[in-house]
């Protein structure tokens, strides 16, 4: 237990040194949250667009966190030589990686103590609150956004793991429902982003925390099969050096 | 039982034999160099010593385990520093060993290795901050953290200013006068002379000497002097009854043990020609000549067989 507390501690040090990884993971959920909360542009299909964008914004939070922080630093560790150091040492893959994930979820924590509440500065006044299931969603979404990232992580070298996970987080905000929804997508892409794990966490934390905290089945299960595979390619295709 | 020992290793990259048929052992208590030129397979040894590679065949074991199966066992008992890199750049010298400290169950107090390796004063400074020597030296404090009874240093004295090379070899030295196994790669040969109890030269995937310097010199003395560009060494050669070779503008070499009869015959023949003797060196030879002279004897054959010697 201790080598995990190292290494979280360790995780967790490297995180607040680090200002573009703060930007990311803290500035431009804040930033979009309140820019399209008030200039209204985009269909959100609401009365009041924070209704719709605060569920989202949580999901994109999660994905900024847990899939682009997360591989990107995860891939310079490797360019770095940092992951064949550890590597040699009795920490073990399974704590590194839990360690990571831990982490991740209390930047996500920090993340939500911001995001929340500006939320609710900005009117967000969901008609009901399902708690529990969004948790449950943040915990899956985590899982599924940290294999994606740590896969990428464990097999592309440093710049082009940078670009990759880039261009796909832009894939996955345009695609996920996060900001633009789901119907105003066309066929194709809509049935493509119904199966992103963007677009379930999306769907699923909208319901939960807000439009009537009913349960999207098919999302849930979306969800759930991303979290279920991911870590273990992840975990199949993570080297060390 | 020796802390290292390799037994008909090869390491096969795709088409390409690394390590071909290779064995040795390091014992506790010694610094044990691996040296060889770019690509000879001592990095790839190395690192299937520290369970980092798979063998393709033969037997690896240290400390009596094995280290593809075993490697977390091993983990605990063994210190590994990296050719370069190994620390996230913003990560501060004595958080970054403090860290690696507490991932080991016997491991090192941080402070007093941050001290030990010279960097008490630069604790607070992040990796990028650090100038080469300050990053081999902290690369160096992270192989102590788990106060090692093995130890592979891969060029721990690279970039390192002459002042930094002499705490870093004091350091090593101690290291093997504790108990530890060192087993040091390097390029650099004064490093290997100065430090080494044993030495291995690789060359193209195979062992090429395996001994204590004493051993690999024997029988390689010589007699190395500087005097004009122009000698006549076809007359020197028969007044000292030596074959004397010309190997550089004003450099030349007599293969033989140095004889007081023969040195005598040699700054005689100097005077009485009207040559300067400018430098005269007598004795051993120098790992770097033995490591020349062996690895150009391993090439011989290879060249004639227009062999591929990747």
């Amino acid at each position: 237990m201790s080598r995990f507390r190292s290494q979280l501690r360790a995780e967790l040090q490297l995180v607040s040194r680090n200002g573009e990884q703060l930007l990311l993971t803290l500035g431009i959920p804040v930033l979009l949250l309140v820019f399209f909360s008030l200039v209204d542009v985009l269909p959100t299909n609401t009365d009041d667009p924070i209704d719709f964008l605060a569920p989202g914004v949580l999901a994109l939070a999660v994905m900024s966190t847990a899939m682009v922080s997360l591989g990107i630093g995860t891939g310079f560790e490797r360019s770095y030589h940092v992951l064949k150091r550890l590597g040699a040492t009795p920490l073990g893959r399974g704590r590194l990686i839990a360690a990571k994930i831990t982490s991740v979820a209390v930047v996500e924590m920090v993340q939500f103590a911001i995001l929340i509440p500006v939320a609710y500065l900005l009117g967000w006044a969901p008609d009901s609150t399902n708690w529990p299931a969004a948790i449950g969603a943040v915990l899956l979404g985590t899982m599924a956004f940290a294999g994606i990232g740590l896969a990428f992580a464990g097999r592309l070298r440093g710049e082009l793991n940078l670009a990759a996970l880039n261009g796909l987080y832009l894939v996955m905000l345009l695609l996920g429902g996060m900001v633009i929804p789901f119907t105003k997508l066309p066929g194709v892409l809509r049935t493509v982003a119904h199966g992103l794990p963007s677009g379930a966490l999306a769907d699923v934390l909208r319901e939960a925390l807000g439009a009537n905290g009913s349960q999207p089945t098919t999302s849930w299960i979306v969800l759930a099969i991303w979290a279920a595979i991911t870590p273990v390619i992840a975990a199949t295709v993570f080297r060390w050096d | 039982m020796a802390a290292v020992e390799v037994s008909g290793l090869t390491v096969r990259y795709g088409d390409l034999q690394a390590v071909r048929d290779v064995s040795f052992t390091a014992s506790a208590g010694e610094v044990t160099a691996v040296l060889g030129p770019n690509g000879a397979g001592k990095t790839s040894t190395i690192e299937v010593c520290e369970g980092f590679r798979r063998a393709t065949a033969g037997t690896v074991r240290v400390l009596g385990l094995d280290p593809a199966t075993q490697q977390r066992l091993l983990s605990e008992r063994m210190g590994v520093m990296l050719q370069e890199g190994g620390v996230y750049p913003s990560a501060r010298v004595l958080d970054t060993v403090r860290h690696y400290c507490s991932l080991y169950g016997k491991g090192a107090e941080a402070t007093a290795l941050v001290a030990q390796v010279g960097l008490a004063s630069r604790s607070t400074a992040t990796w990028r901050r650090l100038s080469g020597g300050e990053k081999q030296r902290v690369s160096l404090a992270l192989a102590m953290a788990a106060r090692p009874e093995v130890a592979f240093l891969d060029e721990p004295t690279s970039g390192v200013d002459v002042n930094g090379r002499d705490t870093i070899r004091g350091i090593v030295r101690g290291l093997a006068d504790g108990g530890c196994a060192v087993v040091l790669a390097t390029h650099e040969l004064d490093e290997a002379e100065r430090l080494a109890d044993r030495v291995i030269i690789f060359d193209q995937g195979n062992v090429i000497a395996d001994g204590t310097l004493a051993e690999l010199r024997r029988g390689h003395d010589e007699i190395r002097f500087r005097s004009s560009p122009n000698l006549d060494t076809l007359a020197l050669a028969t007044a000292i009854g030596m074959v004397a070779s010309r190997i550089g503008h004003d450099e030349y070499v007599i293969d033989a043990p140095p004889h007081p009869r023969l040195m005598a015959q040699l700054t005689a023949w100097l005077a009485d020609e009207g040559h300067p003797l400018t430098d005269l060196r007598a004795g051993a030879q120098r790992l770097e000549d033995v490591f020349r002279r062996l690895t150009a004897e391993q090439l011989k054959p290879l060249d004639e067989v227009g062999e591929d010697t990747q």
